[in-house]
């Protein structure tokens, strides 16, 4: 839709839109700034903005208090570890609908969907109870699976669009071409997949970083990813916003600059490919 | 395109997938459902006889239950109305030629990557604390009383958080539709002397239908869901207990797993209800 | 060698049967040409062949040997997509050379047979481009490239032209005329436009809905249509298919002349009409003529210089030793 509008109009919408976004921005850019303010600074009145000590005491102090790099690390390995394992389970499945659909290709594909809009609150004691049998409760391994089991569908979901629009012709060009089935995959169908593989994957780490319902629920000390030590600061003693915005600012950041390469995989995959 | 032989191959990649989500689903699902229908309270004994729909019953007849479906209704309803009307809006501009395009692109869409319980934090302490919060200076500032937020007003300042952090979901989905709008569309309706409002409410926006339609569903479907921001603002008091939250407190808290079972049961056939309206959208789409 | 025969071959979708029982026989470097219009089942009979598609019964024998459950791999068929079907990630000069690596090639054959296929198809210069920096009729021949390298025991083409532009198109269908000369490979090429049929092939195989309608030589086809389907599909423009009074004056139920076998004149003839539209392709004329006291609007080819215009009247005499004769069943009269 873009056509040629007066410069004049354009100043103006530029005007409106970069106060609608700062506005929305706001949020994380004070978050950000307070991080490196002194918690005196961080409650001052009248707020100070850019002028004030800058200092990097918080993030030191959040390391040593909590143990921050163990959260951290918690929440690298389900994200990551909930990520890969589920691109093991999703490109197969993905690939085997989308190359050699069935009747019943469609029906499973809804049926996935469905799994996902399953309230986990509905299954929040089952789990619970079949975690403490196996003795999973907070357990990394246990956490990964359950995140890898929520996301699947999506996984598989956002493969299968990718994975669509690669033309059939290519593979029975393959085919033709004396490829095996190992070879197709490895030489021809990998090759092509690989920029919707990565966006699955970018997509996938995102969701599994900000999951905050099981990893609340399935862990108490040792599992608990990042998500939960945020939340720990929920009962304040004292002055504590700046160590809070610090440890915010750590938690998000990855995850935000993830997120900004993938904008346009995320409509695909939140919308289950029904807005692209 | 399919031989014999690559059927086989493919229903055995398939496989795995099936299997693990027929798992997932299934066997908590039938425990729920099982629990449900039994006094369960794993505190005083666990299992204590079967009681058939009481659980059901009792939930229903509760003094928490309406409340919590009012609220809940309140803050999906709340949360829709202002990410849908201000996310088209948004998107519009956003579509329009603006300097620096991309990065207001970027500053709009990032709430929605913050983790929830950040979102949560820094809301309720950095902005809505009465003494030192941003907004209570914001309040000082023009000589007013500064607002209790999450207590004066819980339920509109819940709705405040979660729609910031939902806003970018409507606007990146309906900024991406609106770009799908073929030019030659606006320039006939122009040419056929449409306004730019009657361009917005013949053109724009039922091209817009299908897509609001679907970021209404998936919303409604995650907003029923909500839990972090509540757990780490307000724990579900004054008055911001959703039936999410009112089910966990249930079985988490209270321990009455029977009871928060047959609330489980609610939920999931209350979110299906909505998920059957998105796959049909979504199955529609497949067949395209 | 490449002969290749089909033996009672079926092909069933479920309940939809696309290829009733049918017999046909490729002759080894034969280039055969499959026609029909779209969904006649031509495609199907193509991927049939290759092996992308298992038939539901019967038999295909290549050189001999049954290979109806062969995978396509393993039949040393090589073939031409449509879309082409390059692969994107790979450059020209890998596109070519995959088969070979495929079948385990040594690295330096691999790079001697492509380099002799690219000379063959002046592809030389872009050998290190990818498929997406080429124009279509370049990817045309990198596909191309990749059947030939090979040494198939026959091509499979699938409406090879079909995405090319009206000149490029001419030009391709001569080079892989040219290509069939020098190779003498079998080949089978599908496609709805009869003109590439009539151009290229040995013999044409006319199909509708799944039913071989005739199988011969492009003239054999043109002078001896077996039926009023084929007598309409075969010959550009279109023959003229007379019924009714006129044609019970020759004892058919359907008379049959082509627009080039009718005479024009502006004083005289069998039959007297006005000019409708009037194509000048400089070469030749068409003129479509009505109110002759025919039902149908009647088609002449007349030299280029011929100049009536619209509305002019026009007689018009059918060279009655071109004119072809069917029965009620459509089928052709002795």
């Amino acid at each position: 839709m873009a056509r040629a509008v007066t410069s004049q109009r354009k100043a103006i919408n530029t005007a409106v839109a970069w106060t609608i976004g700062l506005a929305i921005f706001f949020p994380i850019l004070w978050t950000f700034l307070t991080s490196f303010k002194t918690e005196a600074q961080a409650i001052a009145d009248p707020p100070v903005w850019f002028f004030f000590d800058w200092t990097l005491d918080n993030y030191r102090v959040v390391q040593e208090r909590s143990n921050y790099t163990r959260f951290l690390w918690n929440s690298i390995y389900i994200a990551g570890g909930s990520t890969l394992l589920g691109m093991i389970i999703a490109i197969p499945a993905a690939w085997s609908m989308a190359f050699v659909p069935s009747n019943q290709t469609k029906n499973i594909l809804l049926w996935m969907l469905s799994t996902k809009m399953l309230p986990a609150v509905g299954v929040l004691y089952p789990i619970y109870l079949i975690f403490i049998q196996l003795g999973l409760l907070d357990s990394r391994f246990g956490l990964t699976i359950v995140i890898m089991l929520i996301n699947l569908p999506i996984m598989v979901w956002m493969l299968y669009t990718y994975f669509k629009e690669i033309p059939g012709e290519i593979l029975e060009a393959a085919r033709m071409d004396g490829a095996g089935l190992r070879e197709e995959i490895l030489f021809v169908l990998t090759p092509m997949a690989i920029p919707g593989i990565a966006s699955t994957v970018l997509l996938n780490i995102i969701l599994a970083w900000n999951e905050a319902f099981w990893t609340l629920n399935l862990t108490a000390s040792r599992a608990a990813p990042l998500t939960a030590f945020i939340a720990s600061y929920s009962s304040p003693e004292g002055l504590f916003y700046a160590k809070l915005s610090a440890a915010s600012t750590m938690a998000i950041a990855p995850i935000l600059i993830l997120g900004w390469f993938s904008q346009k995989q995320l409509v695909r995959g939140l919308t289950f490919g029904a807005v692209k | 395109m399919s031989t014999k032989a690559s059927r086989f191959s493919a229903r055995l990649m398939l496989a795995p997938a099936v299997i693990l989500l027929l798992a997932w689903m299934l066997v908590p699902l039938t425990m729920t459902l099982i629990f449900s229908f039994q006094r369960f309270l794993p505190l005083r004994g666990g299992f204590q006889g079967w009681v058939g729909f009481e659980n059901y019953i009792r939930f229903v007849n509760s003094s928490a239950f309406w409340p919590a479906v009012q609220t809940t209704i309140i803050i999906v309803g709340g949360v829709l109305l202002i990410t849908v009307i201000l996310g088209i809006l948004l998107a519009i501009l956003l579509d329009q030629p603006i300097w620096g395009q991309g990065v207001v692109r970027i500053m709009v869409i990032a709430p929605f990557f913050v983790m929830p319980t950040v979102t949560g934090l820094v809301w309720k302490n950095m902005f809505m604390d009465p003494n030192n919060g941003l907004l209570a200076y914001l309040w000082r500032f023009f000589g007013g009383d500064p607002v209790v937020w999450l207590s004066d007003v819980p339920v509109f300042s819940i709705i405040l958080i979660v729609s910031w952090q939902w806003l970018p979901f409507a606007t990146l989905i309906l900024l991406t539709a609106i770009q799908s709008l073929d030019s030659d569309q606006i320039e006939a309706a122009e040419m056929d002397g449409a306004g730019t409002l009657s361009r917005f409410w013949h053109i724009i926006l039922p091209h817009l239908s299908r897509a609001i339609t679907i970021v209404i569903l998936i919303q409604t479907i995650f907003l029923l869901a909500i839990f972090a921001k509540i757990f780490v603002t307000t724990q579900g008091s004054f008055g911001t207990r959703t039936l999410t939250y009112l089910i966990f407190q249930r079985v988490l808290e209270s321990q009455n797993v029977g009871l928060g079972s047959a609330g489980g049961i609610y939920a999931v056939i209350l979110a299906n209800i909505f998920a059957l309206f998105l796959m049909r959208i979504v199955g529609k789409n497949l067949d395209r | 060698m490449g002969e290749i025969v089909l033996e009672q071959v079926t092909k069933s979708f479920g309940d939809v049967t696309v290829i009733p029982p049918l017999d046909l026989t490729i002759e080894d470097g034969e280039f055969t040409v499959f026609v029909g219009p779209s969904g006649c089942g031509k495609s199907t009979l193509l991927r049939l062949i290759a092996g992308l598609e298992d038939v539901t019964s019967g038999a295909i024998r290549i050189d001999g040997r049954e290979s109806s459950t062969i995978p396509p791999a393993k039949r040393g068929l090589a073939m031409v997509f449509q879309s082409y079907a390059l692969y994107p990630h790979m450059t020209v000069r890998k596109n070519i050379a995959f088969p070979l690596r495929m079948s385990k090639m040594s690295k330096a054959e691999q790079d001697k047979r492509v380099e002799q296929a690219a000379s063959v198809l002046n592809l030389t210069d872009y050998l290190d481009r990818r498929p997406g920096q080429l124009s279509g009729g370049q990817r045309q021949r990198v596909a191309i490239g990749r059947a030939i390298v090979r040494e198939p025991a026959a091509f499979l083409f699938d409406e090879p032209l079909s995405n090319l532009d009206a000149a490029l198109r001419v030009g391709m269908r001569l080079e892989i005329s040219e290509l069939h000369n020098r190779l003498k490979t079998t080949m089978i090429y599908v496609t709805h436009d009869q003109v590439e049929a009539m151009t290229m092939a040995d013999k044409i195989v006319v199909l509708r809905s799944g039913h071989i309608e005739q199988v011969g030589s492009p003239l054999e086809l043109y002078r001896n249509p077996r039926n009023l389907f084929v007598a309409g599909f075969i010959g550009s423009p279109k023959m003229n298919l007379i019924e009714g009074a006129e044609a019970a004056r020759h004892n058919a139920r359907t008379i049959g002349i082509r627009p080039e076998h009718i005479t024009v004149s502006a004083e005289e003839g069998q039959w007297s009409g006005l000019v409708g539209v009037a194509e000048h392709l400089g070469s030749d004329t068409f003129f479509h003529v009505h109110d002759t006291g025919l039902a149908e609007t009647i088609t002449v080819r007349a030299d280029g210089e011929v100049s009536f215009k619209h509305g002019d009247r026009i007689y018009l005499t059918p060279r009655t030793e071109f004119m072809h004769r069917f029965d009620e069943q459509g089928l052709r009269l002795p």
